[in-house]
């Protein structure tokens, strides 16, 4: 028999079982609806966060005391404006060293009040961070030296705090202490979940002496090209070294950031995939069984066919195709629906899916391996039936 | 071909056994027959008697537990199951007391199945299954679906399929038992025809006088023995 004969009489198969094919395929179909929808979601998120990653600036290598991991709490910081300025040294470059100095604390605005990130910086931050303003300027350099009490708002500090009225020139009040708003950042959105919108930056000095301390918590330092990273990340970090044997000072570049975070989205991507897959096995299974019922019922069918001449293979590949048919064409469903999902997302909510290729591809083939693997056994079943036997069956 | 052709069947002492459930039942106790080339049979006997048995193992529908069964020249034990398939396939044509057809496919279709099987391309299956249901008086039922047809129309089908692969041998088991006295004349005429027209070699079992009638050579089978063979030894 020809595999266009066997294609022919298991789609026929199939259309006159017309309800039960459709509930058999659902399985696969939701399997392969949710490896395309999971990886897509889990693939934009992955993009989504190296985008903000990227957003930040571009060469840019982070200073920090202790062990560095994303999330936890950083190590007790013994680095002082001096180590900053003898880090300034080692760069060379001064300008392209910046600082930073974090605490929460509350803001007010006449009746107005919301608990902000401050972030005592100084006027290289912009040499190190892409960071544009909406209106006003930055901290300057006189900001810093003469501690003042000026501030720069975050978007969404600025809209919370002012609404429509214009903050530049204003008085807010950070931890009962009045600074003057110079300039409000552009909107740029978030970094590791975190909204950079609802900071606000004032002198570090200035911070230092709101917060009693005069320790940092870290530095940044922009390389001027992508070639002087790695150069300058090593030499940052074993000048610091040698300034404090024993302690231990990490530095991570930009390059090295997202490559961790990257890896770590793709593992999420992946476990996402893998639940998904399972989903996808259980509809093979559901394959596997209809199949089975499927070969019980036609048993004289198989019977009358082998006793006109159908060879075991014949009877084999005419179930097979049958199942196969069934995981592809349900599989196709669910990646037209898992597409369409996807988009549905992207459009609806703020979950950046992103459709890739490869997921669609694999759980395509994913469908089709699994309705040969789950059809094999019943169509052997049925292929080995014994003529006279199937014939009598009832 | 100088050579005689070999008879369309040749059995040697089959027997068949089944065995249920440590009952084993002896079906067929030894049974030699010879059935020439065009040659017409009819196997009578009681019920029981083993009768669908040799029919089946005629057929190579079964294997027998021990004896020597050639068709057509070809001994039949120790082929693969290619090949016995297509033996059933091109050698031999089966007929059922019920039929057996494909149900919501139209007689053209199940005539042209065994076709399928022998690779042969649409456009002819379809020529050949319209000569053979031509040939059985249905010409005008192509399209219709055993549904929509009598038991009398749906045996013809099922000859024409039977008959579709040009056998050497067409084998049918009480082929008139599910029909009426007028149905089951036309059908025995048409096997009558195909008989004496194309020289197939026809064997039915049949418990009717009337049907054993058409055959010229009569075998009575008993607890799984022939016990009178009026054609054994002579042949035709
Ligand atoms: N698959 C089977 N398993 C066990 N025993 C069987 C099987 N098929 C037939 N038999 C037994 O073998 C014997 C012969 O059966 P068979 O069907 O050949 O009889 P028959 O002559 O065709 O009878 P009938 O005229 O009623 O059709 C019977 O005793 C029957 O019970
Ligand atoms: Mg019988």
């Amino acid at each position: 028999m020809r595999g266009r004969e066997s294609f022919v009489m298991a789609l026929e198969a199939l259309r006159v079982n017309r309800l039960r094919s459709a509930l058999t395929m659902l399985g696969v179909i939701i399997g392969v609806l949710a490896v395309v929808v999971l990886v897509s979601v889990g693939t934009g998120a992955k993009d989504a966060v190296e985008k903000q990653i990227s957003g930040l600036g571009t060469n840019i290598i982070l200073v920090v005391p202790g062990q560095l991991t994303v999330g936890a709490a950083p190590t007790q910081s013994r680095l002082s404006l001096a180590d900053v300025a003898y880090v300034r040294r080692v760069v060379g470059d001064p300008a392209k060293v910046t600082v930073s100095l974090q605490s929460g604390e509350t803001v007010r605005v006449g009746r107005t009040e919301a608990f902000v990130t401050i972030i005592g910086t100084d006027q290289n931050l912009t040499n190190v961070f892409q960071r544009p303003l909406a209106k006003g300027r930055h901290l300057s350099e006189t900001d810093v030296d003469t501690r003042r009490r000026v501030a720069v708002l975050g978007s969404e500090v600025a809209a919370r705090m002012f609404g429509d009225v214009d903050p530049v020139g204003r008085q807010v009040s950070i931890a009962g202490a009045r600074f003057r708003v110079v300039g409000v950042y552009a909107t740029v959105g978030q970094t590791f979940g975190l909204s950079r919108d609802q900071e606000v930056h004032v002198p570090v000095t200035t911070a230092q002496r709101m917060l009693g301390v005069d320790r940092v918590n870290g530095l940044a330092v922009g390389a001027s090209g992508p070639e002087e990273v790695e150069a300058l990340q090593g030499r940052v970090v074993a000048a610091l070294t040698e300034r404090y044997p024993g302690e231990k000072f990490s530095a991570v570049t930009q390059t090295q950031l997202l490559g961790t975070i990257g890896s770590v989205l793709g593992m999420l991507t992946g476990v996402l995939a893998a639940i998904a897959g399972i989903s996808l096995l259980v509809g093979g299974v559901g394959v596997s069984n209809i199949m089975l019922v499927s070969v019980r019922e036609r048993t004289k069918e198989i019977g009358l066919r082998k006793a006109l001449g159908a060879r075991q293979r014949d009877v084999l590949a005419q179930f097979l195709i049958e199942a196969v048919l069934l995981t592809t064409i349900g599989g196709a469903i669910g990646i037209v629906l898992g597409v369409g999902g996807a988009v549905a997302i992207r459009s609806f909510t703020e979950v950046p899916a992103t459709i890739t290729w490869w997921s669609i591809a694999l759980a395509f083939g994913v469908s089709a391996v699994v309705g040969v693997f789950f059809g094999v056994a019943p169509a052997r079943r049925a292929g080995r039936l014994d003529p006279v036997v199937a014939l009598r069956a009832e | 071909m100088t050579a005689p052709a070999p008879p369309a069947i040749e059995a040697v002492d089959l027997t068949r056994r089944y065995d249920l459930d440590g009952v084993s039942v002896e079906a067929l106790r030894g049974v030699s027959l010879r059935i020439g080339q065009g040659e017409f049979a009819a196997i009578v006997g009681p019920s029981g008697s083993g009768k669908s048995t040799l029919m089946h193992l005629l057929g190579c529908l079964d294997r027998p537990t021990s004896g020597v069964l050639r068709i057509n020249g070809v001994e039949m034990s120790g082929l693969s199951d290619t090949r016995l398939a297509e033996l059933r396939n091109r050698t031999i044509g089966f007929v059922f007391q019920s039929f057996h057809l494909l149900a919501r496919t139209t007689a053209l279709d199940n005539v042209a199945l065994p076709l399928v099987y022998w690779g042969v391309g649409r456009a002819e299956r379809r020529e050949r299954a319209r000569t053979a249901l031509e040939s059985v008086g249905l010409g005008h039922r192509m399209g219709h679906r055993p549904s929509q047809m009598s038991g009398g129309e749906q045996q013809r089908v099922a000859i024409a399929r039977a008959l579709v692969g040009e056998p050497k041998v067409l084998l049918a088991d009480e082929p008139t038992g599910n029909l009426d006295t007028r149905n089951g004349t036309e059908v025995m005429a048409i096997l009558d025809r195909l008989n004496a027209e194309s020289g197939v070699a026809v064997v039915l079992v049949t418990h009717e006088p009337e049907v054993a009638a058409h055959a010229r050579r009569q075998i009575h089978v008993r607890d799984g023995r022939i016990e009178l063979d009026t054609g054994a030894g002579g042949g035709p």
